[in-house]
This record gives structure tokens, sequence and C-alpha cells, in this order.
């Protein structure tokens, strides 16, 4: 672990590298890093800009290099999905969950 | 040395343990009230230091940071900056810190800095960091974040002293000095800011906290059952069912017993005072309407009382979350399951519950269906209904006929309440979506003491809104019901004279293609003052005497005299309509605005008119007119 969280070298807006998914696509089990925090399509959401859902996540502990994993998904349509987030358990939809990229561990990366 | 009352502030994330710590310091010395012109509740306390200093104690709403999100965090922002209207800013801000789980917290803490004021960090739950094998280096820690530090186990009031110790030495100090620590340089933190905190946050962890050697595995544990999607969400159901057969079951003996006070109440005083006006004031209207309200209250508690111990629990973020794709389906957010399981039995809780929505537009929307969930004032208008109308006979081998006709009114108001929130969300709030996150906190015991000092607060929030808001609307109900006496010689009972009968002769035209008659008409006026006000209006009309307690005389006298259209009718009206003025006014309370109550009396009466037309010609036709 590094002494520090990074900062954020791409913008989730840029395409995904290799072992990269979007937080809303993960499954139940998989884990990693985060790897960046903002909007893939400014334009795609409606009243909340994309700031205001980044800045958000950020204040809950989204951070780009804070540890991840999926711990629990809803009924219907997995969603929603609960997270530990370093020391601690955050639910969330996946529809933000895109908002989030999920750099996976090697032994999780499809 | 002046003697004015130092003020501090306590603020922190949500689940620290902060209203733990606040009850610790201020015991029994504390009240719950409202801010001033915004419907957050401010609860204020006061502690006595040692040296017989008197301080003021604020516990200000849970948040991850001064940028408000919800009104509930712009009071603890406004009220930490010092920009809240009608109060003076703290002299001194204890931060309360869950000690297992500091990350987010000392993000909040440099936010914290940036204002300016002395500050004291209490490190709560410090027995379970202990249990744990958390090591912190709290001088250095207290070094790096400028602000003495104090461990706490605030449900075993440990630290307490220590802690009042520190928040005197930092009074007197600002006493002494008469400045602030540093200037207030805190503004709204951008997302590269809000990065830079989170990277000086970790490097603080690094440098003074090492790891749990034990962490917490029981709340995984626990939640692998609790939020399995199946096991929870049959877990979540059976935990509701437990509840509406302690909510009505329960409170049974309760509530007879306090009809019975009451009414004894009101037989007492009729012996005392003279026969007249001011007797049939203080008796029919305000010891028998304060009555109607008061009898809910058995039911009120039980219902806070399971929503208290699972919210201490830390099962309410789980039934959000189990809940969250059900109700986001009709457009509500996940938390809008509280208030409007809460609606079951009152839509005055109910509403109030809607605060925990951080959205405005969620929360509105709650509110507007918040009332149509089938809260126990219509069951006593249902009983009656369906004991004259529908048989009392098996179906399929094992259901009561009647009972089903219960269970669809109820469903009738769950469905409905569902539709409504879908299209207010398709039609008016398109697109609008509100994020939905939420921490699921560490699962824990529930304190005896503080669910019980929790539940005291409720009944008595609600009984002052009864009192404040109920007392009125009866005296002036009384006054409709009573005034103009009947002339010499009438034949018909004297509400028909009254102002009320005249006002439902009047609207009974209206009321005509929906298959009302006049006295159904008349009885819908005394009943704007609670729901089941209409059964005993009902009884006045035809002359039953004491309705409620003799619902077999008044169910024959209507069977005899109703149609079984006209009695479908009367009970659809009652899924939809909105019967209830305490509700309005709290919703007119609660928005701060008459726009909201009027919407709400508009589509609710619109809904219940039409509802109520399509049953009775549904039924005239089927052949039951």
């Amino acid at each position: 672990m590094d002494d520090s969280y990074p900062h954020p070298t791409s913008s989730a807006a840029q395409p995904l590298a290799p072992g990269e998914i979007r937080l809303s696509q993960a499954r139940v089990g998989d884990r990693g890093v985060i790897g960046a925090v903002g909007a893939p399509d400014a334009q795609g959401r409606g009243g909340l800009d994309a700031q205001e859902l980044e800045r958000r996540l950020l204040e809950l502990g989204f951070v780009e290099g804070a540890a991840i994993e999926v711990i629990h998904e809803g009924a219907i349509g997995h969603d929603p999905i609960a997270v530990r987030l370093d020391d601690m358990r955050v639910a969330l939809r996946r529809k933000d969950a895109a908002d989030v990229v999920l750099r996976l561990a090697p032994e999780t990366a499809q | 040395m002046s003697t004015a009352t130092a003020r501090i502030a306590l603020v922190g994330n949500p689940n620290s343990g902060k209203t733990a710590l606040f009850n610790a310091l201020t015991g029994s010395h504390q009240k719950v009230a409202n801010y001033a012109g915004v419907t957050v509740e401010k609860k204020e306390g006061i502690i006595t230091t040692a040296s017989g200093r008197t301080v003021s104690v604020l516990d200000l709403p849970g948040t991850y940071s001064l940028r408000a999100r919800s009104p509930d965090e712009a009071v603890t922002r406004d009220a930490i900056l010092g920009q809240l209207k009608g109060e003076t800013p703290p002299d001194v801000v204890v931060c309360v810190a869950d000690a297992t789980n500091l990350r987010l917290v000392l993000r909040l803490i440099l936010e914290l800095r940036q204002v300016g004021r002395p500050m004291v960090l209490a490190l709560n739950m410090f027995d379970i960091a202990q249990r744990q094998g958390l090591r912190i280096d709290l001088e250095g820690l207290a070094r790096d974040i400028g602000a003495p530090i104090v461990t706490t186990v605030a449900t075993r009031k440990r630290g307490i002293e220590d802690l009042v110790a520190q928040i005197e030495a930092k009074v007197e100090a600002l006493a002494a000095t008469g400045a602030l620590e540093a200037p207030n340089t805190w503004h709204e933190p951008s997302p590269a800011e809000i990065r830079q905190a989170h990277a000086e946050a970790q490097r603080i962890m690094k440098a003074h906290v090492r790891p749990a050697e034990r962490p917490d595995t029981l709340t995984g544990k626990i939640d692998g059952v609790l939020l399995h999607p199946v096991a929870g969400l049959a877990i979540l159901l059976s935990l509701l069912f437990v509840m509406f057969q302690a909510v009505f079951a329960w409170a049974g003996p309760l509530m007879d017993g306090i009809e019975g006070g009451i009414g004894a109440l009101g037989g007492l005083v009729a012996t005392v005072l003279p026969d007249g006006l001011l007797q049939s004031l203080i008796v029919d209207g305000l010891i028998a309407g304060v009555g109607s309200v008061l009898v809910f209250l058995p039911q009120i508690l039980i219902l806070f009382l399971f929503i208290i111990l699972l919210e201490d629990f830390g099962y309410m973020a789980r039934a959000a979350f189990l809940m969250d794709r059900i109700m986001g389906g009709a457009g509500l957010h996940g938390r809008a399951f509280i208030p409007l399981l809460s609606s079951f039995a009152c839509a005055i809780p109910g509403v109030m519950a809607t605060r925990v929505i951080d959205s405005k537009r969620d929360r509105l929307t709650t509110i507007m269906v918040a009332p149509l969930m089938t809260c126990s004032a219509r069951i006593p208008v249902y009983t009656l209904i369906i004991a004259a109308f529908i048989p009392n006979q098996t179906v399929w081998g094992f259901a009561s006929l009647q009972g089903l006709v219960m269970f669809g009114l109820y469903v009738a108001g769950i469905t409905s309440a569902l539709a409504i929130s879908f299209i207010a969300r398709r039609l008016f709030w398109r697109g609008q979506v509100e994020p939905f996150l939420m921490e699921l906190p560490t699962y824990k015991m529930p304190d005896a003491k503080s669910v019980l000092r929790n539940l005291w607060q409720r009944a008595a929030i609600f009984m002052n809104r009864a009192g404040r808001i109920i007392l009125p609307l009866m005296v002036l109900i009384w006054v409709l019901s009573t005034f103009p006496y009947p002339p010499e010689g009438a034949t018909g009972p004297a509400i028909d004279y009254s102002f009320a009968g005249q006002l439902g002769h009047l609207i009974h035209p209206l009321f005509a293609p929906i298959g009302f008659n006049w006295q159904m008409t008349v009885a819908l006026i005394p009943g704007m003052a609670a729901r089941e006000v209409a059964v005993g209006a009902l009884g006045t009309v035809y002359a039953v005497a004491n309705a409620e307690e003799a619902v077999g005389t008044l169910a024959g006298a209507l069977s005899a005299d109703w149609s079984l259209a006209m009695g479908l009718a009367f009970l659809t009206w009652y899924v939809f309509a909105p019967q209830c003025a305490p509700t309005l006014a709290v919703v007119k309370r609660e928005t701060n605005s008459w726009l909201w109550p009027t919407v709400m009396f508009a589509y609710m009466i619109t809904l219940a008119y039409l509802a109520a037309m399509g049953v009775y010609h549904g039924a005239v036709a089927l052949g039951w007119g």
C-alpha cells in the first residue's frame, strides 16, 4: 500500500484500461481499488449535475486508491449493491456506481 | 470572567454515537424543538461543569461534510458557521468520532479546522476500538489535527468528565483571549479539494492509527443473512408482520383503557358543570375531540418502539437497501420506507418522519402519498361499513370474506400510493433522480435507556402537535355541528339544523352522483377532524346513541337505509379522501407552504370522487343498487 492516495492519473471519462470495470458492472466478490471517480458522460444524468454526484461519492469515501469489494446485491436486477469501502460499508444504486471505476485485484480480473 | 452561558455544538458523521454522547453529557436536561423557520429538529441540553459553570449543548444533525445536501445538514453547516437565524454561534465545537471508523471523520475535521472555532475531538466507542486491537497514537493525532482528544464510551458514560473538563478549558481560553483560534477560511470544497483532504486524512491515519488486529466480523456475518436477496426480504416481511400484529393486537387493551378514561372524564365533567353550552363545548368538543386523537397514542408508541429499536440496531439502513428497488420502481427513495410504514399507524408521524430523506423532491413525493397508507383512524370506519354490508361468511374454505375486504382496502391504499408517486415522477419530476448513497452502519445492541428517552421524546412531540393543531380544529368542528340550535318542535336530529348539517345538505347535490345520501355528506363534515369521527357523526344523524360502542346497532341502521353500492362507494371514498384536517396542517408545517397541503387536498379528493363514482356505478350495474 502507498503512503497516501495517489492523485487521479486517468479520469473516469476516459476509456477503461485492461483490468478495469465500472462499479455498476461489478458482481458480488469483485474487489480491488478505485481507479477513478467521476461521470462517464456529463450529459447522461438529469437533475443532479455530474460534479455534484462526484463530490457526494468522494465525501462518502469513494476516492482513488480506496480498497473496495462488492459484498451484496439486491434481489431485483441485482440492484442496489453494497460494497465494503476501506473500513466501512456503503450501499448505492448501480446507476450511480457507473461513476466509479474499479481496478480489479489480479486474482479476480477476468 | 463572564457569567454568560457558554455554548458548544456536537458535530460528527451519522452513526458516530453523537446522540448517545449528547445523552451522556446532558442526562435529562434536554429539550427538543424546531429551528426557527425550518422543520429540522433542534436538540438542546444543559451541562453543569465541576466548577459550576453551565454550558448549553446543541446536538447537530450528523453529516459527512459541511457542504450541506439536506435541510438537516444545512442546519449543521449554518450553526457551525454562525449563520443560523436566531442562534448564536457555538463557542466550542465538539467533534464526535466513531473510533473504529476514523477515515471519513478526519476529512470532516479538516473542514472544521478551516472554520477556526476551538474544537475538541471525542473519540467515541473507544471500548470497541480497544477490543478490536486498534492502536491510536492519541498525542500524535491531537498534534496533527490541532485539537485535544478525549476518549469516550458514551453508552457507559466513560470519559464524560474528561470531555467536560476539556470543553471548559477551551471555553476559558476563549474567554481569556476573546478571539477565535484562526480566521474562518471555509468554503465549499471542489472535487479536487475533497481528494486533497482525503490524501491528508490518509496520511494522518497512516501516521497515528494502526489497523485493527481483530476487526469486526459480526456485522458481515449478520449482513450475510439480513441482506440475502431471498432470506433478507423474507425476514423483513416477517418483521413487518410482527410489527403490525403488535400495533393492532397489543395496543388494543391500552386503547380501550384510554377510551374508558376519556369517557369517564367526560362523564365526570358533565356532572360537575351545569347542562348547557359550556358543558357541551368541554365534553363533546374538547374532551371527546382530544380523546379521539389520544387514543392512537398506544399504537404510535408501539410503532415507534419498533422503529427506534431497528434504527439503533442498524437495521433501518438495511431495510432501505432491501426496499430500494421495489420503492424505486414507483419513483420513491429507499428511505421513504420508514415514513410510509409509520403512516399505517397515523399519517402525522409518517409525514414528520420524512425528514430522514435528503432530497426535497423525494421527500415531497413521500409526504404526498403518506396519507394513502391505511392509517388506524380508517379502521373504525372500515369496520362499521364492512359489518353492515359484507356478509360474515367463509370463502375458499378458510378465508373470512370480511377480512378479505379489509385486506383489499389496505392493498388499495398501498397500490394507489405507489401509482401516484410513479405518475408524479413521470409527469412532474421527470429525470430528476437523486442518487441513493448510504452508509450501512455496524450493528450495535440498542441501549435501553436511550431507546426509552427517544420514545418519550417522540410521544411528547406527537402530543404537542395534537394539542396545538387538533384542539382548535375540534373546537371549530364542534361550533359547526352545534350552532344554530334546532327550532322549537324540531323532529330531526339536532345536527341536521346546524351549520354542519346545512353544509351537508348544501353540498349533497355534488355527492349524489357518487351515490351518497344527505346523511353521509353531513357525516363527512365533522369527519374532517379525524376519519373515525365519521362513525360518531353517522351515529348522531341516525340517532344511535354511543355509536362507537354500539357498532352493531348502527350497522343495522345503515344496512337498512343504504344499498350495497352506497356502502361500497363510502368505503372507497375513505380509502382516498383527505378526511383529516390535522394531516393537512402537519403537511403545511413540514413543507412551510400552503401549496402542498392544497395540492394534497385537491388530488386526494379528486381521486376519492372518481373512484367512489366508479365503484358506485359499477356496483349498481351489477344489481347491487
